[in-house]
């Protein structure tokens, strides 16, 4: 086991398939030479060579085109866009084309593309870096969208993203990348796409959450300990498709249920969690379910960020609604 | 300050092999195809003109679907498409269908895609193609990233996409052609220069005199043809073929072409922006008339052997409509079955329901 942050857990993945697949590709702005704007694919180009490691030009959607392109050659690639604001370029490439593709050629071509990308607020980014918009992309059938929120599951996770035959959008929160280090192992391992994971046990509220807010769940979870409630947090770790069965189980255990996410109300993918929850486990519930989110407002200017992200004081007084319900 | 302009425009005329009356005018680039290859050429000419004819009565008794005519750009589609090998990848527009058939796509699937069933864009093994776009634009990046494929796999082979007037606007279009210029990688890109975007004239979408010089954008060579014209479109697509496969890099080629047509069979009525008077102008430039005069003073084409094609093409569309009419209407399980490898939970969920429902 290795010490490693979350960018050096995705370094990792990476190395580690392009290494096993001579198939596997890794290109986007600045990802060659340079190694990265946050150093993910640092050493790559170096260790694989230019024909595996390369620099595009600077243009998301054909970024897009040519991953579809050369996944009908037959390789397996995992472009990056710098920051996921800069999705609205390349909406067609990935929603209208790669998200598409097995349906509209009926199984006859396929697009196994990674499309890894940054996004998350808490670092003072410049205009549209931050925002999430997983939302979108999770409304889109044809696609899977993986967010971790542990360097042990983003190694994991990624390389089964790469594996899968089906397009995965693969999300990177910015302030996860080096706040903290977890336990890695060295060889490769996989985490099944799909499947949630209980991050902290507890019997009397379930905390639904992805990205940074697990950790926000966590910090809310252990001072709401003190206060004698015992809250489970789920860190859904895929947010299309969900687990279902995960989320289910955990509510019919703890009668109450709290969704969490970065992202404004009218945003993400806390709507589905809940009005799921609602049609498979009403009778278990003793209180409606609620969310915590951003406000409806475009992404906060960087110096009101801290007032406009959810934080785990939001958490905290959304638990003590649906236990006083 | 030296004004540029008109000297580039001018680098970009007009390539034509043979005129309007069927005469020889470029003697050097005559394209080297045996008497055998020019009446394959006529043959499959006269053939989607047939075809073409066909479709537009099949889909006005709807019997076919989605359809844009094609009539008049023979030459543009089909000459380009014989200076292929099989071994080559079309990326084709909506209105390339054409291409896709003579690349290997059966004609039944053809009308299938038509008609809106998966199984028309299902492409026989070997048959390198991808059904048509409707995203204008979206087949430019993806050729680009067809050709780098076959550039890192050492591939003797070319991305081949196609596009018309009004996709020159498009972002991905010079996306696509300055991705490929970067990774120097065998691509032909084609613009099907027909002068209107449905109803948009061609001066409306650019100021640039020649859709070709939008090479020069991209650092890649360009070349402006007369799309009327089988051996002009042939010769240059060889060329570019050739070129692009030695390691040359891509090209963008304009074909000056027209459809007699309307836009699509969905209602549009180009008598409302286009006059009698440029439709007469453009069929006097018709590619059957010129090619059939050639091939006839030749003597290697009669009146005999054309009526031969058309009624083999008539034989063959009944036949092919027969098998689309007949072929298995498509379910929604088989829609959720074809979305992944492996099903997620909600379709898995939404599969059962429809297993249920198709089964009473």
């Amino acid at each position: 086991m290795a010490q490693m942050t979350m960018i050096q857990a995705i370094t990792d993945a990476m190395r580690n398939e392009l290494k096993k697949d001579e198939n596997v590709l890794v290109f986007g702005e600045d990802v060659g030479q340079n190694g990265g704007v946050f150093r993910a694919t640092e050493g790559l180009q170096k260790e694989f060579g230019e024909d595996r490691v390369f620099d595009t030009p600077l243009a998301e959607s054909a970024i897009g085109g040519l991953a579809i392109g050369l996944a009908l050659e037959g390789y397996r690639p995992v472009p990056e866009i710098q920051f996921f604001g800069f999705l609205y370029e390349v909406m067609d490439s990935i929603s209208g084309q790669m998200a598409r593709m097995r349906y509209r050629t009926g199984n006859t071509f396929t697009s196994p593309i990674t499309v890894r990308s940054p996004f998350g607020g808490g670092v003072q980014t410049p205009e549209l870096h931050a925002d999430s918009l997983e939302g979108l992309m999770a409304q889109q059938p044809g696609l899977k969208v993986v967010i971790p929120s542990t360097p042990y599951d983003a190694k994991g996770l990624l390389i089964s993203a790469i594996r899968d035959n089906d397009p995965v959008i693969f999300l990177e929160h910015m302030k996860l990348y080096r706040s903290f280090r977890g336990e890695v192992p060295e060889e490769e391992y996989t985490i099944e796409i799909g499947k949630a994971d209980i991050k902290r046990e507890g019997k009397d509220v379930t905390l639904i959450a992805y990205g940074a807010m697990v950790h926000a769940c966590l910090k809310a979870a252990s001072e709401l300990e003190k206060d004698g409630i015992d809250a489970e947090v789920i860190d859904l770790r895929t947010v299309s498709p969900l687990d279902i069965d995960t989320i289910i189980a955990s509510v019919e255990k703890t009668n109450r249920a709290v969704v969490v996410q970065e992202a404004q109300r009218q945003a993400g993918i806390a709507a589905t969690v809940a009005a799921e929850i609602q049609e498979r486990a009403i009778l278990h519930l003793e209180a409606p379910v609620l969310r915590v989110t951003a406000p409806d407002t475009v992404y906060s200017f960087a110096a009101v960020e801290d007032a406009w992200l959810p934080d785990h004081k939001d958490i905290i007084e959304k638990v003590a609604a649906v236990m006083n319900f | 300050m030296k004004h540029v302009l008109e000297e580039i425009e001018n680098k970009f005329e007009v390539f034509q092999v043979l005129n309007q009356d069927g005469e020889i005018v470029n003697k050097e680039n005559v394209p080297d195809l045996s008497d055998d290859e020019l009446k394959e050429l006529m043959t499959r000419m006269v053939y989607t003109r047939v075809l073409d004819q066909r479709s537009i009565a099949l889909n006005r008794q709807g019997r076919l679907g989605f359809y844009a005519p094609t009539a008049g750009q023979e030459a543009s589609q089909i000459a380009s498409h014989f200076a292929l090998e099989k071994q080559d990848f079309i990326l084709p527009g909506y209105r390339d269908v054409p291409q896709l058939i003579w690349h290997g796509l059966p004609l039944y699937q053809a009308f299938l895609f038509s008609k809106g069933h998966f199984h028309g864009n299902q492409m026989p093994e070997g048959v390198n193609a991808l059904s048509p776009q409707i995203i204008i634009g979206a087949q430019y990046v993806q050729a680009a990233g067809v050709a780098l494929g076959m550039k890192l796999r050492g591939k003797d082979a070319v991305a081949v996409t196609y596009t018309g007037d009004g996709g020159t606007s498009q972002g991905d279009f010079y996306e696509g052609i300055n991705f490929a210029g970067a990774y120097n990688a065998p691509a032909i890109f084609f613009i099907q220069n027909n002068y209107f975007a449905i109803s948009v004239p061609v001066e409306k979408q650019t100021a640039a005199k020649t859709l070709a010089q939008k090479a020069v954008a991209a650092g890649i060579e360009g070349y402006q043809v007369d799309g009327m014209d089988p051996l002009a479109v042939y010769a240059v697509t060889e060329h570019a073929r050739k070129r692009a496969i030695n390691g040359g890099g891509p090209t963008l080629i304009e074909t000056l072409t027209y459809r007699y047509g309307p836009h699509t069979m969905a209602g549009d009525d180009p008598t409302r922006y286009r006059t009698k008077d440029l439709d007469s102008e453009w069929e006097k430039r018709d590619p059957l008339v010129r090619f059939r005069t050639y091939l006839e003073n030749k003597n290697v084409w009669s009146e005999e052997q054309e009526n031969e094609v058309i009624e083999r093409a008539k034989e063959d569309i009944k036949e092919a409509i027969k098998k689309a009419d007949a072929y298995p209407k498509q379910k929604v399980t088989e829609l959720i079955e074809n979305m992944y490898e492996n099903l997620p939970y909600n379709l898995e969920e939404q599969l059962k329901e429809y297993r249920e429902r198709e089964s009473n």
